[in-house]
C-alpha cells in the first residue's frame, strides 16, 4: 500500500513538472506583455527598463529556469492588471469556485444516483428509457445555455432567486464561503445546479449500467430470498456496490467541473478563478494565466491522489489486497 | 399434516427462441421434518423449481400455472408484499454459489441484522445476537468477531455456512437448499452436509435438498424425486430409489456414480444427450434415450402411476421387479 | 491474392466495399467546401448531401431495424436531416443575408418575434437583433459555421488519431508507450480548459478554432483506435490474413481499419455533437469564432445582455437551434452505438 501510494506521489510530481514546462512555453506564445505594462508613447528606454525589470530580455531557457525557481518557491509572479502576486489573487478566488464546483458535485449525486437506480430497475420499462433519452439531452445541452435558462426562468419570470453575483459570504478559518450563509446559498443555486446538470446525467448513466450489473448478481437474489424489502436492495446492496464507480469517475470530474465554471461563473458573474482566467485571458495577464493552470494542476494531482485513497476505504476488497488491480 | 405440497407446477420461460418449459407439470409433497432429495441432470428443471417455491424466478421465467401450497396457503396467489414476508422468514433458500450470494461490500452483521429485521421488529442489539447464536451452531469460531468481517474474508466453505445461518434465523418451517455443496471441496461437502444434516434432525426444519449427486442425497434424504425435462418422473422413500429404482433414468443416473457397480466395471452411462428444452420430443422425454422405449413412449407422455406405496413413476414401462437389471 | 482466400470463418464484421469510397467524397467534399470561398457552389452542396445520405444509407443497410427502435429515433434523424438541410443551404433558404450590410436597417432593431419591418414587406418571425438582422437567417447561418466547424475538426483529428493509434499498436514497444502517455497526459485535463488556452494563444478566428479543437480531440481517437487495433490484432482473421502472407499495409488498410470503423464511427457522432457544444461555449466566452462569422454560440452571447430586460428571443432562439442540432446528433449517435455495436448491447 504504502509502496504503491510512493509510486502514485513521484507520477504525479512528473506530471507537476511536465505541466510546468508545456505551461511556460505555451504562455510565452501569448501575446506581448510589454503592450499591457507600458503605454503605448513610451520611451525606446523606458520598454528598455521594463523589460529588463521582468527579466524579459533574457534568453528563453534562463527565463524558464527563474520561473520554475521561483515556482518552487511558490511565486508565480505579479498580475499585470491587479499589481498583486498572481497566487495570493488565485487563492483569494479559489474559494468561492470550490465550493460552486463541491455544491455542483453534490447536486450531481443527488440528482444522477436515483434517477440512474430507478433507470436501472425499470430498464426495460418506459421509465427506464424515458430517463436515458433524458440523460442524452442533459449531455447536450451546453453550460452556458443551462445557465441563462435557469436565470430566465428562476431569476426573471419567477423570481425565486437571485440571479448573478455572489451574496453573503461567512468567514470559516478567514476563508470566505457562501455555501454556509443562506442568502449565499441562494446565489449558489442556479450556478451549482448549471454545474451539475452534465454530470448529472453522467451519472445517471453509470448508476444505470451498474445497477443493471447488480440486479443480476446472486447477492442481489439472495437479499429478496432473505425477504429483504426492495427499496432496501436498491438502496444499500445495490447502491453499495455501484457507489465505487461513481466515486471515482466523479472524483476524477470534480477537476473538470473546476474547469468548466470558467463557463458558468462567466454566465452568472460568479467572483471564482474561472472568471479571473477569464478577465485575463482577455486582458493578456500572463502570469494569472500561468498561476491559474499551475493551480489547477495541482488540484488535479491532489483529487487523483484523493480519489486513489478514498477508493480504497470504500472497496474492502482492495483495501486488504493493498492496491488497485 | 404436508409443509408444502406443490401441484402441477408449470415455470415457463419465454426467450427469443420459443417458449422453454423449464417446469412443466411438478407435484409432490412434503412432510413436517421431512428431506426432500430433488435430482437431476443440469436443466431438468430442478433449481427452477426451488426458485419457483420462492418465486425467484428471474425474467424471461414466470410461474405459469399450478399451485404451491405452503400449509394450505397458495404462494402462487400472494401478493408480492405477502410473498416477501414468506421469503427468509418461513421459507429460507441457499444459493449453490457461496463466492457470489453474499454482498462482498457489506459486512456480514449487516447482511445477518437486515435478515432478521424485515420480518420482525427487534432492536439492532437482539437481531446481533441471534446473528451470533446462529453463527456459532453453524460452526464458525468466535462468531462475535466474525460478523465484523467481510465476505472475502471467509473461505467458501466458511461463506456456506454463511449463508446457512442466515437461513436458519429466523426459525424457517421450510429450507429450499440449490446444490449448496456443489461448488465446495469434496472434504468440505461431507463436513457441511453433517453439519446440516444434525441442523435439520435438531431443529425439524423441512428441508428441498436440490442436487445433481445421488450420494449426496443418500445419506441426508428421506424420500427423493428424481426431475428429467421439467417433470419428476420418480419418487419415493431414499432407500427405495437407491437400491431398486423404478425409472430407466433414474437406473441410469445411478449406473454412472462410481462405487456402486464393481470394480474395473466400465461405469454406465446413459446415452444421448440432455433434451434440448425448447424443443421436447413428443410422448416422454426420456424415451429417445431409453432402452425399453416403444413406440408407446413416443407417442403419448405417460401418466402417474403408484406400482408400489409411497413410489410415484411416470414410466408406460417401469422396471418394476430385479429383471432386467444385474 | 484476394479477399475470398480468407477463410469463411474469419470474416470482419464490415465488409461493404461502398463504405470507403463514400467516407472519402463525405470527407474529402467537406472540407473541400469549409475551406472554400463562401461555401462554395450549390452543385458542390447537393452532391456533398447527396454522399451523405448514401454513406448513411450504406451504414444502415440491413439493420435500419435496428436502429429505428421507436419514435425516438425517427424524431431524432428526422431533426438531423433537416438541420443539416438548412445549414447546408442556407443561403437559398434563409429570408436574409445577415451579412449583408445593404439588407440591415438599423431602424428595425430588437424587435420582438414576428414584428414586421416599416412598410410591412418583410416579417421578422423570430425577432431582430440590435442591428435590425433577421434571428432566423442568423441562426441559418450560424448552424452553418457551427456544423462545419466541428465536423471539419472531427475529420482532421480523427485522421490525425487514426494514423498515431493505428502507428502504436503495431510499433508496439518504447514508442507506443511514449505515445500513449501524451495521449493519457493530454486527455486527464479538460478539454475546455486545453482549448480555452490555445484560442488564448492563438487569437480569435475561425481557422483557429478548429485547429484548438483538432489538437484538443485528436488524443481521443489515438486511443480508442489503439484499443480497438489491439484487440483485433489478436483475432482469428488477422492471423490469417499474416499467414497468408499479405504485406503490414494490406493487412492494415484491408483488415484492421474496416474493424475501426464502427467504433470510430460512434465516437465521431458523439464528438461532433462535443465539438459543436466546445465550440459554441468558447464563442460565448468571446474567443472563438469572430463576428463576422459568428456561430450559434456567439448569437447567444450577443442577445445575452438582453435577455435580463426581457428581450429574450435574440438568445434563446438561437439557444434552441444548439440544443435541437447537438441533442440531435447526440440521439443518433445513441442509436449508432446500439446499433454498430453488437458487443455492448445486452
Amino acid at each position: 500500500m504504502l509502496v504503491y501510494l510512493l509510486r502514485r506521489i513521484a507520477q504525479s510530481i512528473f506530471v507537476a513538472l511536465a505541466m510546468m514546462v508545456i505551461v511556460f512555453f505555451g504562455i510565452y506564445m501569448i501575446g506581448n506583455p510589454i503592450d499591457i505594462l507600458i503605454s503605448p508613447d513610451a520611451t525606446p528606454r523606458e520598454i528598455e527598463e521594463t523589460m529588463a525589470r521582468f527579466g524579459f530580455d533574457q534568453p528563453i531557457y534562463i527565463q524558464f529556469f527563474t520561473f520554475v525557481g521561483n515556482a518552487l518557491q511558490g511565486d508565480l509572479g505579479r498580475s499585470f492588471v491587479h499589481g498583486e502576486s498572481a497566487v495570493t489573487l488565485i487563492l483569494h478566488y479559489m474559494p468561492a469556485t470550490l465550493e460552486l464546483a463541491a455544491l455542483g458535485l453534490i447536486f450531481s449525486v443527488l440528482i444522477g444516483v436515483p434517477l440512474g437506480v430507478y433507470a436501472g430497475y425499470k430498464a426495460d420499462k418506459w421509465q427506464g428509457r424515458a430517463i436515458m433519452t433524458g440523460s442524452i439531452f442533459g449531455f447536450s445541452l451546453p453550460n452556458f445555455w443551462v445557465g441563462m435558462l435557469l436565470i430566465l426562468i428562476f431569476a426573471v419570470e419567477l423570481r425565486w432567486l437571485p440571479s448573478t453575483g455572489r451574496g453573503d459570504t461567512v468567514d470559516v478559518f478567514g476563508i470566505r464561503l457562501s455555501i454556509f450563509s443562506e442568502n449565499g446559498l441562494q446565489y449558489m443555486i442556479l450556478p451549482a445546479l448549471t454545474l451539475a446538470l452534465y454530470k448529472a446525467s453522467l451519472v445517471t448513466r453509470l448508476a444505470r449500467a451498474g445497477t443493471q450489473e447488480a440486479l443480476v448478481q446472486d447477492y442481489v437474489k439472495f437479499a429478496r430470498a432473505k425477504g429483504v424489502s426492495e427499496t432496501r436492495i436498491l438502496f444499500v446492496h445495490v447502491l453499495k456496490n455501484i457507489m465505487i464507480p461513481i466515486v471515482t469517475v466523479l472524483g476524477l470530474e470534480l477537476g473538470s467541473m473546476i474547469a468548466f465554471a470558467v463557463v458558468t461563473e462567466t454566465v452568472f458573474a460568479w467572483p471564482g478563478m474561472g472568471k479571473l482566467l477569464i478577465d485575463s485571458i482577455l486582458t493578456l495577464d500572463r502570469p494569472v494565466i500561468v498561476a491559474y493552470l499551475m493551480m489547477t494542476v495541482l488540484i488535479f494531482i491532489v483529487i487523483n491522489l484523493v480519489v486513489d485513497i478514498f477508493y480504497t476505504l470504500l472497496d474492502p476488497r482492495v483495501r486488504v489486497t493493498g492496491g488497485t488491480s | 399434516m404436508s409443509v408444502l405440497e406443490v401441484r402441477n407446477l408449470q415455470t415457463h420461460f419465454f426467450t427469443d427462441a420459443g417458449v422453454v418449459k423449464a417446469v412443466d407439470g411438478v407435484d409432490f409433497t412434503l412432510d413436517e421434518g421431512e428431506v426432500l432429495g430433488l435430482v437431476g441432470e443440469s436443466g431438468s428443471g430442478k433449481s427452477v423449481t426451488g426458485f419457483s417455491i420462492l418465486r425467484l424466478v428471474d425474467a424471461p421465467g414466470r410461474v405459469v400455472g399450478g399451485q404451491i401450497l405452503f400449509r394450505g396457503q397458495d404462494l402462487a396467489q400472494l401478493s408480492e408484499p405477502e410473498m416477501r414476508r414468506m421469503r427468509g422468514n418461513r421459507i429460507a433458500m441457499i444459493f449453490q454459489d457461496p463466492m457470489m450470494t453474499l454482498n462482498p461490500v457489506l459486512r456480514i452483521d449487516t447482511q445477518m441484522i437486515e435478515a432478521v429485521r424485515a420480518h420482525e421488529r427487534v432492536s439492532a442489539k437482539a437481531a446481533r445476537d441471534r446473528a451470533i447464536s446462529a453463527l456459532a451452531k453453524v460452526g464458525i469460531p468466535s462468531p462475535a468477531e466474525r460478523l465484523e468481517a467481510y465476505p472475502h474474508q471467509f473461505s467458501g466453505g466458511m461463506r456456506q455456512r454463511v449463508a446457512i445461518a442466515i437461513s436458519l434465523l429466523n426459525g424457517p418451517d421450510l429450507i429450499v437448499a440449490d446444490e449448496p455443496t456443489t461448488a465446495l471441496d469434496v472434504t468440505i461437502q461431507s463436513q457441511i452436509l453433517a453439519e446440516v444434516q444434525g441442523l435439520a434432525k435438531e431443529t425439524g426444519t423441512s428441508m428441498i435438498w436440490i442436487t445433481h449427486d445421488l450420494a449426496v442425497v443418500a445419506g441426508l434424504a428421506d424420500r427423493v424425486a428424481v426431475m428429467y425435462a421439467g417433470r419428476i418422473v420418480e419418487t419415493g422413500a431414499t432407500d427405495q430409489v437407491l437400491t431398486q429404482p423404478g425409472h430407466p433414468y433414474s437406473i441410469g443416473l445411478l449406473g454412472s456414480i462410481p462405487g456402486h457397480g464393481h470394480r474395473g466395471q466400465r461405469l454406465a452411462q446413459i446415452p444421448g444427450m440432455a433434451p434440448n428444452m425448447a424443443r421436447l420430443p413428443e410422448g416422454c422425454a426420456f424415451a429417445p434415450r431409453c432402452f425399453r422405449a416403444q413406440d408407446q413412449c413416443r407417442q403419448n407422455a405417460p401418466q402417474i402411476t403408484e406400482p408400489a406405496p409411497g413410489q410415484h413413476l411416470r414410466c408406460h414401462f417401469p422396471v418394476l421387479e430385479r429383471e432386467a437389471l444385474s | 491474392m484476394t479477399e475470398t482466400s480468407i477463410p469463411q470463418t474469419a470474416q470482419h464484421p464490415v465488409r461493404d466495399r461502398m463504405l470507403w469510397p463514400a467516407i472519402g467524397v463525405v470527407c474529402l467534399a467537406t472540407i473541400a467546401l469549409a475551406l472554400g470561398p463562401d461555401w462554395a457552389s450549390l452543385p458542390a452542396r447537393i452532391v456533398l448531401f447527396l454522399a451523405g445520405v448514401a454513406l448513411a444509407a450504406q451504414l444502415l443497410k440491413g439493420r435500419s431495424r435496428q436502429f429505428f427502435n421507436g419514435p425516438m429515433a425517427y424524431a431524432a434523424t428526422g431533426s438531423l436531416v433537416l438541420l443539416v438541410i438548412l445549414a447546408l443551404f442556407a443561403n437559398e433558404i434563409s429570408p436574409q443575408n445577415p451579412y449583408d450590410l445593404r439588407q440591415l436597417d438599423i431602424m428595425d432593431g430588437r424587435l420582438p418575434p414576428g414584428a414586421t419591418n416599416f412598410d410591412g414587406s418583410f416579417t421578422y418571425h423570430l425577432g431582430t437583433d440590435e442591428q435590425g438582422r433577421d434571428i432566423l437567417s442568423g441562426i441559418l447561418y450560424g448552424l452553418r459555421v457551427s456544423l462545419s466547424v466541428a465536423i471539419v475538426a472531427t475529420l482532421i483529428a480523427m485522421a490525425i488519431g487514426v494514423v498515431v493509434g493505428i502507428y502504436a499498436a503495431w510499433a508496439g514497444g518504447r514508442i507506443e508507450s511514449i505515445l500513449m502517455r501524451l495521449v493519457d497526459l493530454q486527455l486527464s485535463f479538460p478539454s475546455i480548459l486545453v482549448a480555452l488556452m490555445l484560442m488564448a494563444a492563438f487569437g480569435r478566428g475561425l481557422d483557429k478554432v478548429v485547429i484548438a479543437l483538432i489538437i484538443v480531440q485528436w488524443a481521443y481517437y489515438a486511443r480508442t483506435v489503439r484499443g480497438t487495433a489491439l484487440s483485433e490484432t489478436r483475432k482469428e482473421y488477422i492471423d490469417a490474413a499474416r499467414g497468408l502472407g499479405l504485406p503490414v499495409r494490406k493487412i492494415i488498410f484491408r483488415h484492421l481499419l474496416p474493424n475501426c470503423i464502427p467504433p470510430l464511427l460512434v465516437i465521431s457522432t458523439v464528438q461532433i455533437a462535443n465539438t459543436i457544444v466546445l465550440e459554441s461555449s468558447l464563442s460565448f466566452l468571446g474567443v472563438g469564432v469572430p463576428v463576422t462569422q459568428p456561430s450559434l454560440g456567439l448569437l447567444i452571447a450577443n442577445g445575452y445582455d438582453y435577455m435580463l430586460s426581457g428581450q429574450y428571443w435574440m438568445s434563446m432562439y438561437p439557444g434552441v437551434a444548439l440544443l435541437a442540432i447537438v441533442a440531435s446528433i447526440n440521439l443518433v449517435g445513441d442509436r449508432l452505438r446500439d446499433t454498430l455495436n453488437p458487443r455492448l448491447r445486452k
